[in-house]
């Protein structure tokens, strides 16, 4: 009687681990594989391909290679907490300050935007900013500005553009923490005396630092990889490393110096995701639990 | 500070003149688009020189209407038809993820259940590229062994198919986990106690109980699916996906059909979003009856 049971049990497993199992090396584990064996493969003066470093040393000898590496991890940071300084106010302000009667309908706008698709969102900024825009009509019309300015294609575009479509990204994992803090807690250090900057620090922070690490998290690596915003929005000069690894993919076709640039992305993106989890003591499978 | 607590003026004019101001951000350029989509020029800029519906429905040279436009049209139905694809394998892989992750025991499974996660956390960028080198390794060897040519390992739709549910079925996990650690198991105990196997009892109790959550994520893949852009531009070949095509035709400079495009891809989405909100209004208001 138990022997059958547990053989049932085996069989069931089966079920539902190959599917995972060929889903997760076939489409995901093998793929990466591949992608790393590829950075170390070049091609010689005599077409003979072998092992090689070349791939990395040529993104550390071309400086327009390394710093746009360097240019978009930085900017990925500033894009970060700029989101972080506007999502904990709004998402205080849909779990905490707004009626409940209003905070539904609230949330919903704040989600249609999110679910727009983030090249019809860079299609209204760009609508406005050029320089035939229609902030630029409107103020050359009654006579503000003499001439049209084009506010598009240089850096502080792009990083509006790049906030404005990952905002989103960090507000609704904040609000799901932050929709789980007991508002007693906060009107307890009211009545204790506690000014607003201890209810954050002691209360409001602590409770929602695995929302804040799950739209941080989330926000950088869509920053990192990042390439609709970057390509429409930046000028000649705004270069963003995902449209190296698509010039050497799509452009150049050398796939091997390509992968490699891909594995230095993976890398830094993986490892700041790593230390920023370290340094708050989070857990990826808690934090990512927030997300949903 | 909060609601129940009492606050200065200014501390609430000031709070809600940020968020009127925050939403007017991000509301702007979305009717900016929509008031393009409506002008009567053949650029999507002002001057306004009149209303016009060409944009959707006009047939005439240099004004071709959404409705009208093989293109886009043409973009769209690839779009639904990845989505459809996808929808379909992240619903059926995920919910398999689901039940294993939650009710079954097994050798490495904190590697497994990292290894699952992974994909959320690494760039879609990367997972075009090596989704695309992967298959065309497999494509190339099976070849020069075998001399079968694997078409479908060269970029096409099967190829942005497998890249796109690489990640989206995390997220279809996830969902369906959350609904799944709800799940009161004595119910399926009873079940078993009644004489029925592992498979009747998923089939008539514990699916019909996660039944909302896997709609809810299938509609998520979806969306994800139709609007993913970064892992598909590596995969697609010259059947492209809409983003791809709205991509090109921003970057080229287009005529307001880009705008009518975005016009309605928003209100789809604002009526899915208010039908939402509307139903979890109503149920809301019967648990408050209670």
């Amino acid at each position: 009687m138990m022997n059958s049971k547990r053989s049932k049990i085996r069989w069931s497993f089966l079920v539902f681990f190959i599917p995972v199992f060929l889903w997760l090396t076939l489409l995901f584990l093998l793929p990466n594989v591949e992608l790393i064996r590829l950075s170390f493969i070049g091609t010689d003066y005599y077409g003979q391909s072998g092992a090689t470093l070349g791939n990395y040393t040529v993104f550390f000898h071309e400086p327009i290679y390394w710093l746009t590496f360097t240019r978009t991890v930085g900017y990925s940071f500033v894009v970060t907490f700029v989101c972080l300084l506007i999502g904990l106010p709004v998402s205080f302000y849909i779990t905490k300050v707004v009626g409940l009667r209003l905070k539904g309908l609230i949330m919903t706008l704040i989600l249609v935007p999110f679910w727009v698709s983030e090249i019809v969102r860079v299609y209204g900024m760009i609508l406005l900013l050029r320089e035939t825009g229609i902030i630029n009509r409107i103020l050359v019309g009654i006579g503000i500005w003499k001439q049209p300015i084009e506010m598009l294609y240089n850096d502080v575009s792009m990083v509006m553009g790049i906030v404005y479509t990952a905002t989103l990204f960090m507000i609704v994992p904040i609000v799901g923490v932050m929709d789980s803090l007991d508002d007693s807690l906060i009107e307890a250090a009211h009545d204790l005396g506690a000014n607003k900057l201890i209810i954050w620090w002691k209360i409001i922070f602590p409770h929602c630092m695995p929302g804040i690490m799950s739209g941080c998290i989330v926000v950088f690596m869509l920053v990192l990889g990042n390439y609709i915003t970057p390509s429409l929005m930046g000028g000649k000069y705004s270069l963003w490393f995902t449209q190296q690894i698509y010039n050497q993919f799509i452009a150049y076709v050398n796939w091997n110096r390509g992968a490699a640039f891909g594995f230095l992305l993976l890398t830094i993106s993986s490892l700041v995701i790593w230390s920023a989890l370290k340094l708050t003591g989070q857990k990826l499978s808690r934090v990512s639990g927030v997300v949903k | 500070m909060i609601r129940t607590l009492p606050s200065s003026k200014t501390y609430k004019i000031g709070f809600n003149a940020f968020m009127i101001f925050y939403f007017a951000l991000v509301f702007i350029p979305l009717v900016a688009i929509g008031l393009l989509a409506f002008n009567n020029s053949k650029f999507p800029s002002l001057p306004w020189r009149g209303f016009t519906l060409d944009w959707f429905f006009g047939k005439s040279f240099g004004m071709t209407g959404i409705f009208h436009d093989a293109r886009n049209l043409k973009g769209v139905f690839v779009s639904i038809k990845v989505g459809l694809w996808v929808t379909l394998f992240t619903t059926i892989v995920g919910t398999c993820a689901a039940f294993l992750f939650e009710h079954e025991e097994f050798r490495f499974k904190n590697f497994f259940y990292s290894l699952m996660i992974a994909p959320l956390v690494v760039p879609g960028v990367i997972i075009g590229i090596s989704i695309l080198s992967f298959a065309t390794t497999v494509g190339t060897l099976v070849e020069k062994t075998i001399g079968i040519d694997l078409r479908f390992l060269s970029p096409g739709l099967f190829l942005v198919v497998c890249g796109q549910s690489s990640f989206i079925t995390t997220f279809v996990t996830l969902v369906i986990i959350a609904k799944l650690k709800k799940f009161d198991r004595s119910l399926e105990e009873a079940a078993y106690n009644l004489g029925a196997n592992r498979f009747e009892v998923i089939w008539h109790i514990t699916i019909p109980f996660l039944r909302p959550a896997i709609i809810g994520a299938a509609a998520v893949a979806f969306l994800l699916s139709f609007e993913n852009f970064n892992t598909t531009m590596f995969l697609t070949s010259s059947e492209a996906t809409l983003p791809i095509i709205l991509f090109t035709q921003i970057k080229d400079g287009s005529t307001p059909v880009v705008n009518a495009v975005s016009v309605v891809l928003i209100t789809c989405i604002s009526t899915i979003a208010l039908v939402n909100f509307l139903v979890a209004l109503k149920k809301s208001k019967k648990s408050e009856g209670r």
